[in-house]
C-alpha cells in the first residue's frame, strides 16, 4: 500500500482527507505512482505533470524519506519505506512568492 | 419578480452575488475554489444554471469547473488543451521565435443554443470549443494556422485570447480578439479566419496600421446591432459598422496620455493618446450607448487624478460624459481588469464593474448612480451578469 500527501488545494480539488493510499502494480517509482494516482483521481491529471508530455510542472516537488525525488528520473524505483507503506510519498507545492 | 447573479472571478476565488430586481440588498457566496485564481465565470444563455468556470494555479495549472444548479455546486469536468498538431511559434516579446505553450484560460463562452457547447479563449492564444459540457475540449486551429499566427507577440499580461463574441443572428460567425495580436473574425463556424483590424493605428509598433500586432484589449457587440462592434484598444475606442472590416476611432473627449515616443524619420515626438483602458460594454436596451473607464497609462493603470470614473457616450462613441456619482473621486488608484464590466436586461439597464482593488460596483440606473455591492474581495479579474426571471 502506497500512501501519498497532497498538498491542500489537491486535496480539495479530489475530496479526498487525509492522504491517499493505492496498491501500485509493478516496480513502485514516481511514474507508477503517479499513474495510479490519476488513474484513481483523473481530476489530478494536468495538475502535476503535463497531460501530454508528462513533465513535472514547475512548481511541484516529490519528496520522501527526507530527499528531494523531484529530479530523479521518473522510473527509479522509490524507497523501500514507500514502497512498504512506512513513509509516505509527499507532493509539495513549491514555497514561491513574495 | 426578476433578480441578478453577478458571477466575480478574483485572484484568489470566485463569487456570486444576487439580489432581487430592486438591486439594493445583495447575498454574497463564496469564496468559490479559495486560493485558485478565476479568471472567467460565464453562465449559458440557454440554460442560466449552467455556468462554467475557469479555475487556474500558477502551481496546479488549469481546471474547468462546471455547475448545473447557478453556482451553488460544481463539479470538475475537462481540462486538457492541447494545440491541434504541431503547434509551431510566435513571436516573444524580444522578437524571436517561441513555441506555443498553454498556460490558462482567459474567457469562456458559452453557446447561445446549446448549454453544452462551451468556447475557450486561452494563453497562448488559441481558440477552443467543447461540445460535452466542458468535458473533452478541441482546438479551432484555423485561427492559429491562418497564417498571422508566427507574428503574434504578447501583451504584458500574456498572449491570451481574452474576447469571444458569438453572432445571434449567424452561427457560423465569430469574433475574439487577442492581445497583442489585434481582432479576428470567421465566417464559417470557426475553419477560416481573418484578421479584422484595418483601421486601426497604434504609433507604438513599428508598423503603426499593421494586419495584426495591435493590442486590442477587449470588444463587445449589442445583441440586435451584430455588425456594429466597439474596441476598446491599448490606446482609443474604436467603433465599426461592417462587422469589423473597418474601425473609427470614437474616443472623442475621453482623457488621456501624453506619450514620447520614437517617430518614423528616428527623432521623438510627444503624442497625445485618448482613451487607454480596458473594459467595453453595451447597455442592454440602447444599442448606442456604450461604456468605458479610463485608466492612466501607459505604467500607471490606474484612473486618472485617482478618480474612479465611468464614461457613457449615448451616441455610439464620441461624446462622452463621466459618470462618478457613488464613486471615489479622491485617492483611488484601482485598476479595471477587461472581463471585469458587465450588464443585466432588467427594464432600467444595471451596469457593473469590479476592481483591482476588491470592489464590486453597480449602478442600477445605468451609470447615473453607483454603489458598492461588495468592497473587500480579491482583486477581481472578471465580472458576468445573469437576469433571472
Amino acid at each position: 500500500m502506497i500512501r501519498i500527501v497532497l498538498p491542500a488545494h489537491l486535496r480539495t480539488l479530489a475530496r479526498v482527507d487525509g492522504e491517499v493510499q493505492l496498491e501500485v502494480a509493478g516496480p513502485v517509482t514516481v511514474r507508477s505512482v503517479l499513474d495510479a494516482l490519476e488513474a484513481s483521481h483523473p481530476v489530478l491529471q494536468g495538475t502535476l505533470r503535463d497531460h501530454v508530455t508528462l513533465k513535472r510542472r514547475p512548481f511541484v516537488r516529490f519528496f520522501a524519506c527526507e530527499e528531494d525525488l523531484s529530479h530523479d528520473p521518473p522510473d527509479t524505483p522509490l524507497p523501500d519505506a514507500v514502497v512498504s507503506g512506512k513513509e509516505p510519498f509527499l507532493v509539495v507545492g513549491a514555497i514561491a512568492g513574495g | 419578480m426578476s433578480s441578478v447573479r453577478v458571477l466575480v472571478g478574483t485572484r484568489k476565488g470566485a463569487f456570486v452575488l444576487t439580489s432581487d430586481g430592486k438591486r439594493d440588498k445583495w447575498d454574497v457566496s463564496g469564496p468559490h475554489f479559495a486560493g485558485w485564481e478565476l479568471y472567467h465565470l460565464k453562465g449559458s444563455p440557454a440554460d442560466p444554471n449552467r455556468i462554467y468556470a475557469s479555475q487556474s494555479s500558477g502551481w496546479f495549472g488549469q481546471q474547468l469547473q462546471r455547475s448545473n444548479d447557478g453556482g451553488k455546486t460544481w463539479e470538475p469536468v475537462g481540462n486538457k488543451f492541447v494545440y491541434d498538431g504541431v503547434p509551431g511559434t510566435h513571436q516573444w516579446y524580444d522578437g524571436t521565435p517561441h513555441p506555443w505553450e498553454f498556460k490558462r484560460v482567459w474567457h469562456l463562452e458559452p453557446s447561445l443554443k446549446d448549454p453544452d457547447t462551451v468556447y475557450a479563449g486561452v494563453e497562448d492564444a488559441a481558440l477552443f470549443r467543447s461540445t460535452d459540457g466542458g468535458q473533452t475540449w478541441q482546438e479551432l486551429s484555423g485561427l492559429r494556422g491562418h497564417g498571422t499566427g508566427p507574428r503574434w507577440q504578447p501583451g504584458a499580461g500574456g498572449l491570451c485570447l481574452h474576447t469571444i463574441i458569438l453572432d445571434p443572428s449567424d452561427p457560423q460567425r465569430i469574433f475574439i480578439a487577442i492581445s497583442a495580436a489585434g481582432a479576428f473574425r470567421t465566417d464559417d463556424g470557426g475553419k477560416t479566419w481573418k484578421p479584422i483590424n484595418r483601421g486601426l493605428r497604434s504609433v507604438y509598433i513599428p508598423d503603426p496600421a499593421a494586419e495584426v500586432g495591435h493590442c486590442v484589449h477587449h470588444v463587445a457587440m449589442h445583441p440586435s446591432r451584430p455588425k456594429v462592434l466597439f474596441m476598446q484598444k491599448h490606446w482609443e475606442v474604436m467603433r465599426s459598422d461592417d462587422a469589423g472590416d473597418s474601425w473609427l476611432d470614437v474616443s472623442g473627449n475621453l482623457p488621456g496620455d501624453q506619450v514620447v515616443h520614437p517617430d518614423k524619420d528616428g527623432t521623438t515626438r510627444k503624442f497625445d493618446l485618448k482613451a487607454f483602458g480596458f473594459v467595453i460594454d453595451v447597455h442592454a436596451h440602447e444599442p448606442e450607448t456604450i461604456y468605458v473607464v479610463p485608466i492612466k497609462s501607459d505604467s500607471h493603470h490606474f484612473p486618472p487624478e485617482g478618480k474612479l470614473r465611468v464614461y457613457r457616450s449615448r451616441t455610439g462613441g464620441n461624446e462622452w460624459e463621466p459618470l462618478s456619482k457613488g464613486l471615489p473621486q479622491s485617492n483611488c488608484y484601482v485598476n479595471v481588469l477587461r472581463d471585469a464590466m458587465a450588464v443585466d436586461r432588467l427594464d432600467k439597464c444595471g451596469v457593473y464593474f469590479g476592481t483591482t482593488g476588491g470592489q464590486v460596483y453597480a449602478s442600477p440606473d445605468a451609470g447615473d448612480t453607483w454603489a458598492p455591492i461588495v468592497r473587500d474581495l480579491p482583486p477581481v479579474l472578471s465580472v458576468e451578469v445573469q437576469t433571472l426571471s
